[in-house]
């Protein structure tokens, strides 16, 4: 936390505020590259459906904010190049969007999770003091809020519904919630956000989250798992081993053939 | 696949101050679900500002065998037509 301490004595530099939208950004992107891959096999066809417009309301926050990211980064990228050209170690996405989907209850659970702290994320980034950013997360934040009444809807219907549904939801609620910790738990850049009134301090957006999922889960009939423990780095660039995996199917034709349009 | 979802219709308001009209159908396993399911699959394009869902079970539909019955003697009786009187122009959807 010294760190911490050092970088709030100055200002934000532009390094500092590009790495922070891609934490953003690039959270999104990748978590709607995993909605996508539902495409085709969602158990209905109406959820097929709703999985892709969710996957697209993401895709459309995270072209905002990389374009947003590519001009205070000065050096000429467009939300494409930052999207399609760069390698996992330059992705600052937090690692739990990143993990497979597993069934659909495993995608469900990582929805939830995710939904939950983006609405209350973006919900305090309304009054951010960057201005461009706060006008994005007005944008977001009705969207993610659709996302979390979907998300959570089916976390109570599959948590409170088949034994079968119930213990399959609760394994992936055991299995992901040691991604969570990185959600809430500020490094030195959130930190430093968060002293300037760029971000909210992730102490509140911690409080609201867990409140807000131990409602759900108590509806769900779930069990809550017990704190999680803190070893994931994908903010910072430190992925779990399916990041790479993910980039080479997402960003293969734009590698083929760079710069490459409709 | 969906054997236990019910099947549903959909109707969307396209703007406030017209009515709702049936767009199609989708399955659901609640009345909840078909809500949302009918936002996703027919208000994606901004088709609309309201929807409502109603299980289709409970709609009761005229027999078309009894067509005749129901809707013959309408034909011959165009004096119920309003077609006599002019609309004025600044009048919309009549």
């Amino acid at each position: 936390m010294s760190s911490a301490a050092e970088c709030t004595a100055g200002a934000v530099s532009a390094e500092e505020r590009f790495r922070y939208l891609l934490r953003l950004a690039d959270t999104s992107l990748v978590l709607g590259q995993r909605l996508g891959e539902w495409v085709g096999h969602a158990p209905a066809l109406e959820e097929d459906l709703a999985l892709a417009n969710i996957a697209l309301d993401l895709f459309g926050q995270a072209r905002l904010l990389l374009a947003y990211a590519g001009q205070v980064e000065g050096r000429g990228r467009d939300e494409d190049q930052l999207a399609f050209r760069r390698d996992a170690p330059e992705f600052f996405n937090v690692t739990l969007a990143e993990q497979p989907n597993g069934d659909f209850g495993q995608t469900i659970v990582r929805q939830a999770l995710l939904d939950a702290w983006q609405v209350e994320l973006y919900h305090s980034l309304i009054g951010s003091t960057d201005e461009q950013l706060a006008n994005i997360a007005a944008k977001a934040m009705k969207e993610c809020r659709y996302h979390w009444r979907f998300s959570c809807g089916w976390l109570v219907r599959l948590g409170d519904g088949t034994e079968e549904s119930r213990a399959r939801v609760q394994a992936a609620l055991d299995g992901l919630w040691r991604f969570t910790g990185e959600l809430l738990t500020p490094d030195a850049l959130d930190a430093h956000m968060a002293s300037h009134g760029i971000a909210p301090p992730l102490a509140l957006i911690r409080s609201r989250w867990e409140a807000r999922l131990a409602a759900a889960l108590e509806e769900a009939t779930l069990r809550q798992p017990p704190p999680a423990y803190f070893p994931w780095h994908g903010k910072r660039g430190v992925h779990s081993e399916h990041l790479g995996h993910l980039l080479t199917e997402m960003q293969h034709l734009q590698r083929l053939h760079p710069g490459a349009t409709w | 696949m969906n054997e236990d979802w019910a099947l549903y219709e959909v109707f969307i308001r396209a703007r406030s101050g017209l009515e709702h009209k049936h767009v199609g159908s989708l399955h659901a396993a609640d009345a909840r679900m078909a809500l949302e399911h009918a936002r996703d699959t027919y208000t994606r394009r901004q088709e609309g500002v309201s929807i409502w869902v109603v299980r289709s079970i409970d709609i009761l539909a005229s027999d078309p065998e009894e067509a005749g019955e129901l809707f013959e003697p309408a034909r011959d009786k165009v004096y119920r037509h309003p077609t006599f009187y002019s609309i004025p122009e600044e009048v919309k959807n009549i």
